[in-house]
């Protein structure tokens, strides 16, 4: 692993297995300091086991972990005290109050009393709680629970961040908040390990992505790389209310310069290197039967991407993630 | 020095939180209380057998307390993943565990001194040897609360835990010494009663209140400390096996 000083995470042929399941298999990658690292993929793929073995909660069958230049298999403690994580559940503690929580959690790494207490009070109006301070933990509503775990992950300062589907199940405002605190923590020279489902979140955040299906890492690269090959194509989105047989057969032999893909029940995708005029293609369809309900046009985007390399669509994804995370 | 800090924080929190818990309350003060409520009015003879009945109360308060705390404090934390918090920090896994069993042993000790100090209305305790009461109710609390922390460590309910606990608590009521001699036990439950870390707590606690100890003071010691050491490195190897997968 090269220029290990400006590397904050290095993971190599990392593995783990759960009885017959192949959960992690063979992963690499390197997070350099200061990077804003996403790791994508979907329910079950293998992030929050990565993460584990990455944090100390998990021990990898093979492979080896260096946090900031610590192995991890000979010192994980010292690795420890420099990471904070943000689990993907929010496991604070329900009797405790707000501010009582974090000065526990900053206590747990060793920070002083005033220390503690005054990063408290700063974190709690940094993230909009302060008010909720002395309430307890049990009585906050999701978003703001999301928000304390957050910041409990940050009261010591960590050098390196793991945070795992942070903005899963929370309303909208909340969400946009807390991505907006990670790109400030960011730029103020935190390493960030994001996991997440959310594709234009990671987009939006993230510098380099890793994409995870079923244990592998798939594709590592760079947003702006990643998003290159469909950067200029021009995609519309066409909902249709019946659709009949060989319908994208006659559309194939009828605009031979579009590609038509039937993506689900009533929804069809067209892509094409050059600008699509939707009046040819609404009353072609039209003429067949077919009635259009909407053509709009579509921003190639990181989720075609995702969809073309993992051949998983990215809003079942969602909802599926959504559905076990009982959020908005 | 962090360690420390980590450690500190980590008992006051279980000591707020958790020492008036409702299992905490019944198990630990309540059912102790009404199980020599039972003895007492079952022996008949008045306040004369408060001073008998003494040792065992105090031990069986000592015992329900620390495992009930235990299954409180650690299956309830792991169940709801605020214990990957404790996982994730960066002390050593035996200081954490020390920690977190720091508050169960206190609240052992303070449950032991409960039925002694309604028995100092009751009866004379000037000739009791408190220089033995004191280490051995520590010792008995430790014991215990190591035995709680292996009971914690194999279930993941908390009712799973208090049922498990009494698999090893009831047994131990009958078979300890506590208000049976164990030689008026059957001969072939002698050798079990034996293999039981109360039974060298108890007969310490007899020694020191009515001088009716049946082993060496010193043997009994030596056989708490060992349980002791041996209940919490299982429980530490059973944590690494089983908690950090």
């Amino acid at each position: 692993m090269k220029g290990d000083a400006m590397i904050a995470i290095a993971v190599q042929g990392l593995a783990k297995r759960f009885g017959e399941v192949l959960a992690v298999a063979d992963v690499s990658f390197e997070v350099r300091q200061g990077e804003l690292f996403g790791f994508l993929g979907p329910n079950g793929a293998g992030k929050t086991t990565t993460i584990n073995m990455l944090t100390g909660l998990a021990r990898p069958d093979s492979g080896a972990i260096r946090i900031a230049g610590i192995d991890c298999a000979s010192n994980p403690k010292a690795a420890q005290g420099l990471i904070g994580v943000v689990p993907d559940e929010s496991n604070l503690y329900p009797e405790l109050a707000g501010f009582e929580n974090l000065c526990f959690c900053a206590a747990l790494y060793g920070v002083r009393k005033k220390e503690r207490e005054a990063r408290a009070h700063e974190l709690l109006e940094t993230f909009g709680l302060a008010e909720a301070g002395n309430r307890k933990f049990a009585g906050y509503s999701r978003g703001m629970k999301r928000k304390l775990t957050i910041a409990a992950g940050i009261m010591h300062h960590p050098k390196i961040l793991f945070l795992d589907e942070p903005t899963t199940g929370i309303d909208v405002a909340s969400a946009r908040q807390i991505r907006q605190l990670l790109a400030g923590l960011n730029k103020q020279g935190t390493t960030i390990f994001l996991t997440t489902h959310y594709i234009e979140e990671a987009e939006r955040l993230c510098e380099r992505i890793a994409f995870i299906v079923q244990g592998r890492v798939v594709r590592i690269d760079t947003v702006a790389n990643l998003i290159e090959p469909v950067k200029e194509k021009h995609v519309m989105l066409l909902s249709v209310s019946n659709s009949m047989p060989e319908m994208q057969e006659k559309l194939t032999s009828a605009f031979p310069r579009l590609a038509f893909q039937s993506i689900s029940d009533g929804q069809i995708r067209v892509e094409s290197e050059e600008p699509i005029g939707v009046g040819p293609l609404v009353r072609f369809l039209e003429d067949l039967g077919v009635e259009v309900a909407e053509a709009r046009r579509h921003r190639p985007s990181l989720e075609d991407i995702f969809v073309r390399i993992t051949g998983i669509e990215a809003g079942a994804m969602k909802k599926e993630k959504e559905k076990a995370g009982g959020g908005a | 020095m962090k360690g420390w800090t980590a450690f500190w924080n980590i008992l006051l929190k279980d000591m707020r939180t958790y020492y008036l818990k409702p299992p905490n309350i019944s198990w630990g003060l309540i059912f102790p209380l009404a199980w020599t409520g039972m003895f007492f009015i079952k022996s008949g003879s008045g306040l004369e057998s408060v001073l008998s009945l003494l040792p065992g109360v105090v031990a069986i308060s000592v015992l329900f307390g620390t495992t009930s705390m235990l299954a409180v404090t650690v299956t309830f934390e792991k169940k709801g993943r605020s214990f990957d918090r404790l996982l994730l920090a960066p002390i050593p896994l035996e200081l954490l565990m020390l920690a977190k069993t720091a508050g169960a042993i206190l609240f052992g000790v303070a449950n032991a001194f409960v039925p002694i100090i309604l028995a100092l209305f009751l009866a004379d305790l000037s000739h009791v040897a408190w220089a033995a009461v004191v280490p051995a109710v520590a010792l008995i609390a430790g014991t215990s609360t190591f035995l709680g922390l292996f009971i914690a460590v194999s279930v993941s309910e908390i009712f799973e835990a208090q049922t498990f606990s009494n698999f090893f608590r009831f047994p131990m009521i009958f078979l300890c010494g506590l208000f049976f001699p164990i030689d008026r036990l059957p001969v072939f439950l002698r050798p079990l009663s034996y293999l039981l870390p109360l039974t060298y707590g108890a007969d310490i606690l007899h020694g020191a209140f009515n001088a009716r100890n049946t082993l060496s003071v010193s043997l009994d010691f030596v056989v708490l400390s060992v349980f002791c050491i041996f209940l919490f490195a299982w429980s530490l190897r059973n944590i690494k096996r089983k908690w950090i997968l």
